[in-house]
């Protein structure tokens, strides 16, 4: 029985729209002076192993990983990126301790999102170069294509997806580090300027700036640790076909592969009644209602009704980014994924504030790396 | 193996079929712009340039003065403390002699980049910068320079502020 991992400690900076103020360096220093204070470790002495998630052109810089040690406590120790999700890196930092080489890891992740002038070029530079670059579209139209054949297949309609942005964004109203809450109808969703049909501008998440950090330690050692432990059962990750001529465009593959191997490492048989909620990506609004399906929480073509029904409701059976989501949030980048892990932790430890769901043991994060991506990851959090 | 043979099969390409597009490639030129917030360290250090001046942070974990700036010290990861003005003088730790342009074009007069450690400033502290006024052969370790300013109105708040350091005992002699 391999030794169990939990995350022992959390910490963000400031989630701002833009944050001319720091640099990225100040923005990470912040986040990681709190995760290290809530864990109670001291960085130069206790922690092993540093780990970065970040893509170096979303940085400007290339070979990024240089550019970190310094604030997050790492000069001179074992540091290394992980050019994915904020929840890739909480898998290796797992199996960083698994292995015996480490025994406390420190996970960092960040979007300074302002700092690009030209983000959407930056994004169009992620598709191919000979099949998909010549047509010169902006990079979201991927997501319109997504939408239209997943509603086709589903038999979900735009309204339902509307009705994902105005729960998430009424959600994140009483999330401190929410950027973007406020009260919408389903109708400001729809009439609001059509952008990449079907979507409409409200349908898709705004950026935001900020950091996350995470300790993440063996329990060898957590119980010795201030932060109160929230255990790692299970995690994994999946990417599908680049190529957009031929991936699935309906179902989220990435996703359904991704949580059967933490759900088998978890044990999960039934997700709906094994979990007691989820942080999933909704990056375009569309994308939770597929999300939650490639999840087996429910049937395919079934997550509009369980929203209709509020059974994904801050109120309901199975309560989905009470957070408020990137939605509500905003998009971090590559720090999405630890964005919905901080939140699922801070509901675990019942420190969520008005927004604490009552008796639950056991959540879920997932997340997608955006467009053109098909990479998706899964980690699945339970108390003691 | 192949030395071995004598006649290699096909045709061989030459520049002249890649001009013509008779090879088919396709470009992509990516519009990748920043404007990187400096913060609040560099964001001071780059207005002290601007001013004429060079700034650091003293740490009083490890009693260093930080140069560049940061408001965080990496030694003892604890913020850093006040801020301390040093001097524009100081002492060449390594330097290169650059014959070679980016584009490998040969240069007659070479680039000379210096790493200078910075008096008032901590040992091993200093900045990125280049030599002038000094013959190549005569650029040595340990060499005392100075930092030789734009004037004052072509100043923007960048490193180039500062257009190059010059050696010392030639300024006194």
């Amino acid at each position: 029985m391999p030794e169990r991992v939990a995350i022992v400690g959390v910490g963000h900076s400031d989630i701002r729209s833009i944050t001319p103020g720091v640099s990225y360096k100040e923005l990470m220093f912040e986040a990681a002076t709190r995760a290290y204070e809530d864990a109670g470790v001291n960085p130069r002495r206790d922690v092993d192993s540093f780990i970065s998630v970040s893509e170096d052109f979303w940085e400007g810089t290339s070979i990024f990983d240089e550019y970190v040690p310094d604030q997050l406590g790492g000069a001179l120790r074992p540091v290394h990126t992980v050019t994915g999700d904020g929840i890739q890196a909480l898998g290796c930092a797992a199996m960083l301790i698994r292995t015996g080489r480490a025994r406390i890891v420190a996970v960092e992740g960040h979007s300074k999102h302002s700092d690009m002038r030209t983000p959407y070029h930056i994004q169009e530079f992620a598709f191919d170069p000979i099949f998909n670059r010549p047509l010169g579209a902006h990079p979201h139209y991927l997501a319109g294509l997504e939408m239209n054949r997943y509603l086709f297949e589903t038999g979900t309609t735009r309204e339902q997806c509307a009705m994902v942005v105005r729960k998430n964004r009424s959600c994140a109203i009483s999330n401190p580090r929410a950027v973007y809450g406020a009260r919408l109808s389903v109708e400001d969703v729809l009439a609001s300027p059509p952008a990449f049909y079907p979507l409409t501008e409200l349908d898709i998440a705004r950026p935001a700036d900020g950091c996350f950090v995470m300790v993440v330690a063996a329990e060898s050692v957590a119980g010795d640790l201030a932060g109160e432990p929230v255990w790692i059962a299970g995690y994994g990750w999946c990417t599908e076909t680049p190529s957009l001529e031929s991936r699935e465009w309906g179902e989220a593959v990435y996703a359904r592969l991704a949580a059967q191997q933490a759900y088998r490492m978890a044990g999960i048989t039934d997700p709906f009644r094994d979990l007691d909620f989820a942080e999933v990506d909704d990056s375009f609004s569309y994308k939770e209602l597929q999300h939650l399906e490639a999840l087996r929480v429910c049937r395919p073509g079934e997550a509009a009704d369980m929203l209709e029904d509020g059974v994904t409701g801050p109120d309901g059976d199975f309560p989905v980014n009470v957070s408020g989501g990137s939605l509500g949030v905003g998009h971090l980048l590559e720090a999405t994924g630890l964005h919905r892990v901080y939140e699922v932790v801070l509901q675990l430890r019942g420190q969520a504030g008005s927004s604490q769901l009552a008796g639950v043991e056991r959540g879920l994060a997932q997340s997608w790396r955006n467009l053109p991506t098909t990479t998706g990851c899964v980690i699945i959090l339970e108390k003691g | 193996m192949s030395v071995n043979i004598k006649e290699w099969p096909g045709t061989a390409l030459g520049s002249k079929d890649l001009e013509e597009g008779r090879v088919l490639t396709v470009r992509h030129r990516v519009r990748a712009e920043y404007a990187w917030d400096a913060g609040v360290a560099i964001g001071r250090y780059l207005r002290e340039l601007k001013a004429g001046r060079l700034i650091a942070r003293r740490c009083r974990g490890c009693d260093r003065i930080l140069l560049p700036p940061r408001m965080f010290c990496e030694e003892c990861f604890r913020p850093t403390d006040e801020w301390v003005y040093v001097q524009d003088t100081g002492t060449v730790n390594t330097f290169s002699v650059c014959y070679v342009r980016w584009d490998v074009a040969r240069l007659t007069e070479p680039q000379l980049p210096a790493v200078i450690h910075v008096d008032g400033a901590s040992p091993g502290m200093g900045i990125m910068h280049l030599l002038g006024e000094v013959r190549p052969e005569d650029v040595r370790i340990g060499m005392r320079v100075k930092a030789v300013w734009k004037q004052v109105e072509e100043r923007e708040g960048a490193i180039t502020d500062i257009r190059y350091w010059k050696p010392i005992a030639e300024e006194v002699g």
